[in-house]
């Protein structure tokens, strides 16, 4: 590789080097300015979070461009993913600042984390072999390890990290397992090779690698069969990290499973289709099923997390030409209405600042906090799929895509999950709005205020806007025709 | 002589033997971080032996990659290992129990 091709090559990577170089000046920042310095280097990796985003909008070319011997791909598809990926994170770190400062957890390294975490997703966004998977999987893994135990004095914090390590790392290894599989069989480790070898000599050795990774794969979307680990991590991380958890690495995860179906796999339908489809299936049921007995909110949203999974499966089983928009679409509006769901979360307090957690505490909300119940109400609606917002408009993309790409029988289950999810969703906001508050809700610390509560009433008021925008954008389109 | 399916089915044993270690052991959280290192040291084997015998040298970079990272892997379960030590005093797997699931 000559001089060229590298700063070439380099070019395209601007992006995945703002956080690389921005990081390492954040941890070199900390270790000298000490403890304190923590709310400044979680407000510049906030804006380095905005940075790389931006940058992965503009540096996107028209065509596909294939860089580092074709290890990456760069295009439209993972520059709008790293453009949600980098938004979403950015609202997560923004809202971790008051919550770790008030338990005397903030140290400069939490956001350093969530920087390399991200890095890792951008690495998996833009994955064009299996070298690539593995270390953006590993690097985004191993510091999603470290903010599930950020609380360390906590028994709950550390168990949770715990039991995601050790269901993280045989995820990993399944994954790799199958990795040399691919690699054994098809003598190369690029996407285009393998899909080429899939095509041509298809052969027993390379199903099974398949079967591995995208068992893996499933395990870090938290998919069903492959959920086991979702609701403990999310009930027992710091309510931040759970916030983190619930969007940014869920978009990359499915972005990874496209691209490796769409892209390796793609001229191979049949190998894979009947795999997504059950898992998809099953986590919707699982998802819609299971949270109807919850009464911890954040296992809820968990169990909620599987079934929007599912739906995104969908998106992903029907196939390169009809489903990868679709699940652009439904994952990055999913990942911002969680997102915004953890941030009214964040939010809420009883007077003695403890946080209130149980489905029975959101009661009263309406009357203490109108604004926070109005929040939370339209992103429980977007996350339903009530139109005009925006969350009925991504799953009307993913229907649409699983009618075209002729798996009608995933769209009825899609629908039929969704009814039955509404259901919970339609409770929380009954307990909201009519229920007799049972515990007084603080706002919080003065400070807290502010940015919690901006970034929460923004990724609500996202929701109609992109929905009406997305219905316009339809209409007009529909008129031009 | 030693074929290329000797390596595997001896990988493949090797990831066996690690995936039961993690799930059929109900003692010790350190016996599942040395199931989870026999796990990546059999793709490891298979990584090898994939290259040797095809003659590519992709598969010997790959297990490099892997070395480096089941080293931080293993470094950070451990560290995780020693917090949730702290604050629990027992590393036995039935006590991974606060949260039901």
């Amino acid at each position: 590789m000559d001089i060229t091709t590298l700063s070439n090559d380099l070019k395209h990577m601007i992006p995945e080097l703002i956080l690389a170089l921005g990081a390492m000046s954040a941890v070199l920042a900390g270790a000298f300015m000490g403890a304190k310095s923590s709310k400044w280097i979680s407000y510049f990796c906030v804006l380095l979070l905005l940075a790389a985003g931006y940058a992965a909008v503009r540096c996107a070319p028209l065509e596909p461009v294939e860089i580092f011997r074709s290890s990456l791909i760069i295009d439209n598809f993972g520059g709008f993913a790293k453009l949600i990926i980098a938004l979403t994170s950015a609202a997560a770190v923004l809202l971790s600042i008051d919550y770790l400062t008030e338990r005397k957890i903030d140290k400069p390294e939490y956001p350093v984390l969530a920087v390399l975490a991200v890095l890792g997703m951008y690495i998996m966004a833009s994955a064009h072999d299996l070298i690539a998977i593995y270390m953006g999987v590993e690097l985004q893994s191993l510091a999603l390890y470290v903010l599930a135990s950020y609380a360390r004095d906590s028994a709950k914090s550390t168990e949770a990290g715990l039991k995601y390590f050790v269901l993280g790392a045989l995820s990993s290894g399944i994954l790799l397992y199958g990795a040399s599989l691919i690699y054994g069989f098809t003598g190369s480790v690029n996407f285009t090779n393998i899909g080429n070898s899939a095509l041509n000599n298809p052969s027993v050795g390379l199903t099974f690698g398949m079967v591995f990774v995208l068992s893996g794969l499933a395990f870090k979307m938290s998919v069903a069969p492959f959920h086991m680990w979702t609701p403990d991590v999310y009930e027992g991380s710091p309510t931040p990290s759970t916030a983190f958890f619930a969007a940014a690495p869920k978009m990359a995860a499915a972005i990874l499973l496209a691209r490796f179906c769409f892209d390796a796999f793609g001229d191979v339908p049949n190998l894979w289709k009947d795999i997504i489809a059950i898992m998809a299936v099953l986590s919707m049921f699982v998802g819609a099923i299971f949270a109807l007995q919850q009464t911890n909110v954040k296992r809820l949203f968990a169990y909620s997390s599987i079934a929007n999974m599912g739906y995104a499966l969908v998106a992903i089983a029907a196939g390169r030409e009809h489903g990868a928009t679709a699940l652009l679409l439904f994952v990055s509006i999913y990942a911002i209405s969680s997102v915004g769901l953890f941030g009214v979360l964040l939010s809420m307090r009883d007077n003695e600042g403890k946080a209130l957690e149980k489905l029975s505490d959101f009661s009263g909300l309406s009357k203490q906090r109108p604004m926070l119940a109005l929040a939370l109400t339209v992103l429980l609606f977007s996350i339903a799929g009530i139109p005009p917002l925006a969350g009925f408009f991504g799953k009307f993309e993913v229907f649409i895509a699983a009618v075209n790409g002729q798996v009608v029988p995933l769209a009825l289950v899609l629908v039929i999950a969704s009814v039955i999810s509404a259901f919970y969703y339609l409770r929380i906001i009954k307990i909201v709005w009519f229920d007799e508050a049972k515990k007084s809700i603080a706002g919080g610390l003065a400070t807290t205020r502010f940015s919690v509560a901006g970034t929460t009433l923004v990724l609500a008021a996202l929701t109609p806007f992109i929905g009406l925008l997305y219905a316009a954008a339809k209409l007009g389109g529909n008129f031009i025709k | 002589m030693i074929g290329l399916t000797h390596y595997l089915v001896f990988a493949a044993a090797l990831f066996t033997i690690g995936v039961f270690g993690i799930f059929v052991n109900r003692k010790n959280i350190i016996v599942i971080l040395m199931s989870i290192e026999l796990i990546l040291l059999a793709v490891n084997v298979n990584l090898v032996a994939f290259s040797v015998f095809s003659g590519d040298l992709v598969g010997q970079v790959f297990a490099m990659f892997v070395l480096t990272v089941a080293a931080a892997e293993a470094a950070i379960g451990l560290a995780i290992l020693v917090v949730y030590f702290r604050n629990r005093g027992t590393i036995a797997v039935e006590d991974l129990n606060i949260m039901k699931g």
